[in-house]
């Protein structure tokens, strides 16, 4: 029971992985994905993308700048300009 | 016939020549390789923002559709944004993409339109500047920064938008060179403004996918950044074809100038061992008069 997520940037394909959540900074609001969430756009404002790799683990934070994230029923994919650590 | 110190001279030359291209042969297999895998590691962006524009292109059609994928209705004012390298000795790499370009704008001042041209690489700019100087509007200088990134292609996007918006052209086409492999590249014509979707976009967008904000912002957000990442994709495509142009090119001139030495020496042989007979013969014939 895991969320796929993949984070690419234009220079390459950052991480594909696996967690139990992330959190979006949405332009409207930052949005928590889960395994199983219904599919839905949006575009990103420049913040802090955070992981979580277990429930009730440690997150784990990346900055993030401009793009925008899709969710499907294949998982979340985040299309952003930058990131840094 | 050459003496034979000509002779000697020039296969040293040519050794050195030899050395020369051997040296940048060496160094652009060293760039390919690297070239190869940005242009590789920038894929899987392109193609998930392609799918994500078609999907939403798909939804938003109509009167509703951004000029920048509907067009402004006008088709009169093309725009030929020719992308090539800034340095020689690749072969017919440059001189590929600037033919590419001038057949362009020859069809199209055929077709009665107007031509305009923004340029981007020194190469570009000097094979255009003879048959269309009046013609470029804008030269985008890469020759500052080693090689264009992801920088330079928001660069230029954001030149070509605000021209677009102030009217300056109607049709934009990116002129570039794709790369198929290191022996191959293909000069490419690629309508970018307004965006050339493919007709099979529209299949397995049937879940009610929710928008935020809604698809006319979101989508005038993704058509400008489509622009930025196909001209970076550009970039990133012209310069691994440039390496692999030049690799190919000095491999060519490294064994020409093989077979050249090859040639030389056998000659430089022939002409030294002829000398020493006609000197034989010459104390031959004067020790036999005595």
């Amino acid at each position: 029971m895991a969320l796929k997520f993949e984070i690419v940037t234009p220079e390459k394909l950052v991480r594909s992985d696996e967690a139990y959540m992330v959190v979006v900074p949405g332009s409207e609001g930052d949005f928590g994905v889960l395994e199983g969430h219904a599919p839905f756009m949006s575009t990103i404002r420049d913040g802090a993308l955070t992981i979580y790799k277990t429930e009730g683990g440690e997150p784990e934070t990346l900055a993030i700048e401009g793009g925008f994230a899709e969710v499907s029923a294949n998982g979340l994919t985040v299309l952003a300009e930058k990131i840094g650590e | 016939m050459a003496s034979l110190k000509e002779l000697k001279g020039r296969i040293g030359s040519v050794k050195s020549t030899q050395k020369i291209t051997k040296a940048k042969q060496m160094v652009a297999a060293a760039k390919l390789r690297k070239a190869q895998a940005a242009a590789e590691a920038a894929r899987p962006y392109s193609e998930r923002l392609e799918a994500v524009v078609a999907s939403l292109a798909s939804q938003v059609s109509g009167d509703g559709a951004p000029p920048l994928l509907a067009g402004n209705g006008k088709n009169q004012v093309h725009l030929l944004l020719v992308a090539a390298a800034d340095r020689g000795l690749a072969g017919p790499f440059n001189a590929n993409i600037v033919k590419a370009a001038r057949e362009q704008a020859r069809s199209l001042l055929d077709a009665g339109k107007t031509v305009k041209f923004m340029v981007v690489g020194r190469k570009a700019r000097s094979g255009l500047l003879r048959l269309h100087g009046d013609a470029i509007v804008e030269y985008y200088d890469t020759t500052p920064v080693k090689t264009p990134g992801f920088h330079e292609a928001k660069e230029i996007a954001a030149r070509l938008l605000a021209m677009y918006e102030a009217g300056d052209f109607d049709v934009a086409t990116l002129v570039y060179s794709k790369f198929r492999s290191p022996l191959v590249q293909e000069p490419t014509v690629q309508q970018i403004i307004p965006v050339a979707m493919p007709e099979t976009a529209a299949v397995g967008g049937d879940a009610a996918v929710e928008y935020e904000p809604d698809e006319e912002e979101i989508l005038e957000q993704l058509l400008p950044r489509n622009i930025t990442i196909q001209i970076f994709k550009a970039l990133l495509e012209n310069v691994a074809g440039e390496q692999g142009a030049s690799m190919t090119a000095m491999d060519n001139a490294t064994r020409n100038a093989g077979d050249l030495i090859q040639k030389l020496t056998i000659q430089y042989n022939r002409s030294r061992q002829a000398a020493i007979t006609t000197e034989l013969v010459e104390i031959i014939s004067g020790a036999e008069a005595l």
